[in-house]
């Protein structure tokens, strides 16, 4: 049977006529059957094959493996800092209640799978904002996920809750038998006043291939804080499309860093909406490069209303056979007068089989503006490189040292000690493997 | 300054008043288009089998694309059966004297400084024997083909060269590259011909201005530049005077070749009808412009200030195919009231050591959309490839938008690419500064606009430069405020 085919299988199974949710599933699968997989031939897809990855097929997991992780499995795959933090897990892309870590009371933190949520006291906002991404992100993956939105997770900061704890979110695929295409959907939804730090990762287990494709919708009302990390950290057998909208509704924060180290082919949409005055956001990325990775990072920002300020900085290191991909987007909008915003994309090319692609663009409607993109490929510096050898440095030494600065400033911008720590010496270990 | 204060008091209205010239004696063709169509031009141009032929392949090309839909335009559905392929060549009304033409005409002519003999030349009127422009462009001529510089019409070309026509045409910009570039290839009517001999290096400008029956070279241009090995030449392309035109659609192709060691500089100065005030009319440019720099150390050099037409869809490009080449793009695009550019450039980096340079400058005015497009790819055996590449957009309005979409794409290790761009709109403190001098506002903008495009008008040739930066100031009437 074609992945195709089975989807729509699939879909004719799960379905539950009586679910809140059953309408935006059905619209979305409408959708995903009339645009298909995106190929390359699309512009926004024009660096990143995607559908070659679908030659082969794909199951989505029935089997509930919760029962299979033993504690100390879930604690093999903590990051340094984590024991006291808040913790959720997606098997095979399903939220697993059960296994939720929370050390919060149900007025500091409310964490509900989708289903139950969209019956109850968040059902407003879930009929809101839930699915809102697509007006962005119309292409047919998305729409996929979309319509198998029933396993999703639901995450709510009230009014006032400024949660010192970091929650992490933790992506585990069991691939051991079959192909596992896992389809992670959350909203995280973040009131007035309230302050968050998330944390995901991605663990694939066994030897088949995994196909991650993940939708998470983030909302900040007025004075919400958000510092949101992703760390791509997987086998080469692990492909993931991961798309990230955040609607900044009120005058907020927002500072992301999305850190891609191993993995086969990624591709990141990160969205950012800024629909209020006075916004702020910072994005900051890294890709360290090796093998035959394929890292993808589209970036979107638009801004809606005045005096926002946005600053995106993206550093790649691609080598071996690796491409590294950045395309940056920055729209102004005819009302958004007074906005800042800046995008940067720096890229190192340490192999002549590794490709670095870079498309800045900066679409701008209102003329009382200050933007600006730069974009630069190039190699570690020459005399940087002898003044290091003439002290008797070796030469993988002296490059390593070189990248590691290169990638300090990204590194800086990690708030969360223990885990800034935790990704310097995966950074230092990988730079040691060959 | 004064000169230039006066020339913007003169015309308060940026409207292009110029009335047609009515056409006596029309050579026109029903319109529409088909294989009937393209023999009938083929044979009114009394061409050869070969030519033909390839007219053909183009077309039957042409009707399995579609029409692309990626540039950054909007424009109602062309229908490409209510074009007339064929008008030329047509006589125009013999006017007696300069009295006749258009008042509106000859004052811009006056503030672009064209002499008088000139003038006359392009209203049509009739040049008295002795300082006849025909003679002049005749003179020339001869001057050219002492040396060896071959400069006509691409169908006399196609006469006359056919071992070279067949060579190169479409060695650059093959029919299969895009659909414009296709439909151009079945449908050409004229255009220039230009081939610089070894070692030569041509001693003036090259332009259509001086080509005699350059006069009509219609909607489907075809130009071909080719020079030899260390040979050099300078060509000015289109018009510095605006051009009455009435055609709707342009799809012109330039091809251009460089050999070892040799250079070209290609300029334009593009100011076609744009269309009035509320958006309607105007030329779409839909324009493929291509060079190769063959053989190594061969340079190519673009330079162009688009200040016309409705909408601009234009990239002329360079592919770096021998070593230590060098490719240069200097743009200044300027866009008012509802026009529409999508340019920019590409620079396909292929030999050792080959060097690219991009300057554009975007200024959007009115409510019209500027987009710079660009391509920089640097391929695997393209070892020390180095290009800087920067886009400045410039806002005056509010109601305008500012676009840029540069694409990068770097495949070895050795290359450095580097890409800048900045958008901001007018300084206050720059205005309060020339308004505190007594400068008015538009004479203030039109100073501080022809600064910020100045690196790209440097390249221009010296007589096209002030008259470009003349244009930028009259397209830029009625802008401000």
């Amino acid at each position: 049977m074609t992945n195709i085919a089975y989807f729509k299988d699939q879909f004719e199974d799960i379905a539950e006529p009586d679910s809140a949710i059953r309408e935006i599933t059905k619209t979305a699968f409408d959708t995903f059957n009339q645009l298909g997989l995106p190929t390359y031939k699309l512009e926004e897809w024009k660096y990143t094959n995607i559908s070659s990855l679908f030659d082969k097929n794909y199951q989505f997991s029935k089997d509930n493996f919760q029962d299979k992780l033993s504690p100390s499995d879930l604690q093999a795959l903590n990051l340094a800092g984590e024991e006291e933090a808040h913790a959720l897990y997606f098997i095979n892309g399903r939220f697993a209640a059960g296994l939720s870590k929370i050390n919060a009371t149900e007025n500091e933190l409310v964490v509900l799978p989708l289903q139950e949520a969209a019956k109850g006291p968040y059902q407003k906002i879930i009929a809101e904002h839930l699915g809102s991404s697509s007006k962005y992100l119309k292409d047919g993956l998305h729409a996929l996920n979309t319509a198998f939105i029933q396993d999703g997770v639901f995450i709510y900061l009230p009014k006032g809750k400024q949660l010192a704890l970091p929650l992490y979110l933790h992506h585990i695929n069991h691939a051991d038998t079959e192909n596992v295409l896992s389809q992670p959907r959350s909203l995280v939804y973040l009131a007035e006043n309230t302050n968050l730090q998330l944390i995901e990762t991605y663990t694939t287990l066994g030897s088949m291939e995994s196909f991650s494709n993940e939708v998470m919708e983030i909302v900040l009302q007025e004075n919400a804080y958000l510092a949101y990390y992703k760390l791509q950290n997987d086998g080469p057998n692990a492909a993931q499309v991961s798309s990230t909208q955040i609607h900044q509704l009120g005058k907020s924060y927002v500072q992301t860093l999305t850190i891609a180290l191993n993995g086969g082919v990624i591709r990141n949409n990160l969205n950012l909406i800024l629909e209020a005055e006075g916004n702020e956001t910072h994005l900051y990325g890294l890709s360290l490069l090796k093998g035959n990775s394929h890292v993808d990072h589209h970036t979107l920002v638009d801004n809606k209303r005045p005096n926002c300020f946005s600053n995106q900085l993206y550093k790649g290191i691609a080598d071996d056979t690796a491409t590294g991909v950045f395309s940056g987007r920055i729209i102004v909008q005819r009302d958004a007068q007074k906005t800042n915003a800046y995008q940067s994309s720096k890229n190192i090319i340490l192999s002549d089989r590794a490709t670095i692609n870079a498309k800045p663009q900066l679409e701008i409607l209102a003329d009382d503006v200050k933007c600006s993109h730069g974009c630069t490929v190039g190699q570690l510096d020459e005399e940087a490189m002898f003044y290091l050898r003439a002290r008797g440095i070796p030469l993988k030494e002296a490059e390593s040292l070189l990248l590691r600065g290169f990638a300090a400033d990204i590194l800086d911008q990690i708030k969360l000690k223990p885990l800034r720590k935790h990704i310097e010496q995966l950074i230092l270990a990988h730079l040691a493997s060959t | 300054m004064n000169e230039d204060l006066d020339m913007l008091e003169q015309s308060a209205l940026n409207d292009y008043k110029y009335g047609f010239v009515t056409n006596i004696d029309t050579d026109t063709i029903p319109k529409g288009l088909n294989e009937g169509v393209i023999e009938l031009i083929s044979k009114k141009k009394n061409e050869p089998e070969w030519m033909l032929a390839w007219r053909l392949k183009a077309y039957a090309y042409w009707l399995k694309l579609v029409e692309p839909t990626w540039a950054n335009i909007k424009h109602p559905p062309i229908n490409y059966q209510d074009i007339i392929y064929y008008a030329a060549p047509k006589q125009k009304e013999q006017l007696n004297s300069l009295e006749e033409v258009d008042p509106e005409l000859l004052r811009t002519f006056e503030k672009l400084g064209i002499s008088l003999n000139e003038q006359k030349r392009l209203t049509g009127v009739a040049v008295d024997v002795v300082m006849d422009s025909v003679s002049i462009a005749t003179s020339f001529k001869e001057q050219l083909s002492e040396i060896g510089v071959i400069f006509c019409s691409i169908s006399e070309a196609i006469q006359k060269h056919p071992e070279l026509v067949k060579k190169y045409l479409g060695s650059v910009v093959p029919m299969t590259d895009n659909y414009f570039a296709a439909l151009n290839s079945a449908v050409f009517t004229d255009g220039s011909f230009c081939y610089i001999p070894k070692g030569v290096r041509c001693p003036m400008e090259l332009s259509t201005y001086f080509r005699i029956n350059a006069e009509n070279s219609g909607q489907f241009e075809r130009t071909l530049i080719i020079a030899e090995e260390e040979s050099y030449v300078s060509y000015l392309e289109g018009c510095t005077a605006p051009m009455r035109d009435e055609n709707q659609l342009h799809a012109a192709v330039v091809e251009l070749v460089a050999m070892k060691k040799a250079e070209i500089k290609y300029s334009t100065v593009q100011n076609w009808y744009p269309g009035d005030k509320e958006g309607n009319g105007g030329i779409y440019n839909f324009v493929t412009k291509r060079g190769i720099c063959l053989e190594d150390y061969a340079k190519i050099s673009w330079t162009q200030v688009e200040t016309g037409s409705a909408i601009t869809w234009k990239y002329p490009s360079v592919i770096l195919k021998g070593d230590h080449t060098i490719g240069e793009f200097y743009s200044v695009a300027f866009t008012n009231h509802h026009q529409q550019a999508d340019t920019g450039t590409k620079m396909i980096h292929l030999g050792k050591n080959t060097r690219s340079r991009i300057v554009s400058k975007g200024i959007s005015a009115g409510q019209s959309q500027n987009s710079y497009r660009g391509l920089v790819r640097a391929a695997k055996g393209a070892i020390n490839a180095r290009n800087y590449s920067q886009c400045d957009s410039l806002l005056l309005g509010d109601k305008c938008g500012a676009h840029t979409f540069p694409y990068i794409e770097v495949k070895n290790k050795t290359a450095i690419v580097e890409h800048e761009a900045t958008t901001s709109k007018i300084g206050e403190d720059q205005l309060f500064y020339c308004r505190q001098r007594g400068i008015d506002a538009e004479a203030a903008v039109a100073l501080i606009v022809n600064g910020f495009a100045k690196e790209v008008m440097n390249q221009l040739p010296m007589e096209f430069a002030i008259e470009a930066q003349k244009l930028l100031a009259i397209s830029m009437e009625g802008s401000v405020g």
